[in-house]
């Protein structure tokens, strides 16, 4: 479903990803782990183009998205995101934010898209929020309105880039819940997160970065018990005497 | 010697009424077109100034400094007697039109690329990651977003537009300044005609002044 081969990233004199080759299944749970600048939020983003790879290619269920005239705005459509900060569009009400892509983009019927929006929204129980602005809505709430707006696209992909990471405390676990919820689906999904505990339970397969490469592969069984490398050990266990 | 705003003189303005409103009608005209282009363009530079794209920020600039730093009298002179030099023969109305609306363009290019750089560079991010092409993103999230910051400044430059058409005087433009500057050149009742001609600009401008304020008031409410 996606593939990179030889990715490598630059920010100017910065080396961000370091020869990146990865492949994640078609269904698969991918969970992206590190410490922060480790790279894996390049990552994510080098996979709907948010961020350019310097070299190397990326392919999206049989196209490659760095090709010079890849049609990005149709892979775009199936390959969601879902953001730290959540970007919600704050003129637009949660039901808007919902529909607007769908009409817009993939040319959905107001209705059908309003239909599908309501049931996405009850999903991730917010469904009495519909006619709310975003500003009027906590950080949870909002990031769960993200999740409802991205699945409204219909995606194949959903990318999480650290969705908990900007929450008050609290609200942390009803995001990952709606999340774990969503991971019963056949839906391929990409997060990158800090909570482990959701990568214990969720992920198929744990990746874990350090200055750009990725250090350490492996199923979170094996990562939770008996990492290999000694960098995956100190930083599971600052990660857990922080939490 | 009566002086400078004696009776009869006010007589004579208000005899000749005419002459004054066929001026303020065709400052208003100008006025009108000129800022509907001025937008236009303002819009167009503005978002060019914003993006990433090198030879878009450079045609930004050169626009912008180009306009910004010469005076406007001297776009107008240039508009007015260069370009017949080229076989551009163009109305006055059309150079008063294309003198204001590429001047004050530039400033609301300015304006409009500070609204735009306002907003989160997530908003863009957000709604490319849904599939927007780069102006459709533009027109559906970025700018209805920008739209509340550069209302204030925009009726700003709408008013220094409408004062800025008396420039046509200077080249017979028709407009109410030019008119007050020849009725009163012929019979030199200055007083009384300069008087009028300040307060008809004062009648348009007043209102737009206000309503900037009020707009100002309320981006800080909704902010």
């Amino acid at each position: 479903m996606i593939k990179l081969e030889a990715v490598n990233k630059h920010f100017g004199d910065l080396h961000v990803l370091k020869n990146i080759n990865l492949e994640v299944g078609t269904g698969e749970k991918l969970v992206v782990i590190g410490p922060s600048g480790s790279g894996k939020s390049t990552l994510i983003r080098c996979m709907n183009l948010l961020e350019k790879p310097s070299a190397g290619r990326i392919i999206i269920d049989d196209t490659e998205i760095t090709a010079p005239k890849a049609p990005i705005t149709t892979i775009r459509q199936s390959v969601a995101m879902v953001f730290q900060q959540f970007n919600l569009y704050p003129h637009k009400t949660v039901l808007e934010n919902l529909t607007l892509a769908p009409i817009l983009v993939k040319g959905v019927s107001k209705k059908e898209a309003e239909e599908s929006g309501l049931l996405y929204l009850d999903r991730v129980g917010l469904r009495h929020k519909a006619d709310a602005y975003p500003a009027q809505l906590s950080g949870g709430q909002q990031q769960r309105v993200a999740i409802a707006r991205a699945l409204n696209m219909k995606p194949q992909i959903m990318l999480f880039d650290e969705p908990t990471s900007a929450l008050d405390p609290e609200m942390i676990q009803e995001v990952l819940d709606v999340m774990t919820d969503l991971a019963k689906e056949g839906i391929t999904m990409v997060v990158v997160t800090h909570e482990m505990g959701f990568a214990r339970n969720v992920a198929d397969r744990v990746i874990f970065m350090d200055q750009g490469q990725i250090l350490e592969e492996g199923t979170p069984e094996h990562f939770f018990t008996n990492p290999a490398q000694e960098r995956t050990k100190s930083f599971l266990s600052r990660i857990y005497h922080a939490s | 010697m009566p002086g400078p705003f004696a009776a009869f003189k006010w007589v004579a303005l208000l005899n000749e009424w005419q002459t004054f409103a066929e001026g303020f009608l065709h400052t208003i005209l100008i006025s009108f077109c000129g800022l509907v282009l001025a937008l236009m363009l303002g819009i167009l530079f503005g978002i060019l100034g914003s993006s990433q794209w090198r030879l878009a920020k450079l045609a930004n600039r050169c626009y912008v400094e180009l306009i910004q730093n010469t005076p406007l009298v001297i776009q107008i002179f240039f508009l007015f007697n260069a370009l017949p030099r080229f076989g551009i023969m163009l109305p006055v109305f059309s150079v008063g039109v294309l003198g204001v609306g590429i001047y004050h363009g530039a400033y609301i290019a300015e304006v409009i690329r500070a609204g735009i750089q306002a907003i989160h560079k997530g908003q863009m991010e957000a709604a490319l990651s849904q599939g927007f092409g780069y102006w459709s993103a533009m027109r559906h999230i970025i700018l209805p977003q920008a739209k509340r910051v550069v209302y204030p400044p925009l009726t700003n430059q709408a008013v220094s537009l409408i004062k800025n058409t008396s420039v046509l005087a200077m080249i017979a433009g028709g407009d109410l300044m030019y008119n007050a500057d020849s009725w009163s050149s012929s019979n030199l009742y200055y007083g009384p005609a300069y008087v009028v001609t300040a307060l008809l600009y004062l009648i348009i401008c007043y209102p737009l002044t206000r309503a900037a304020r009020w707009l100002e008031r309320k981006a800080e409410v909704t902010a």
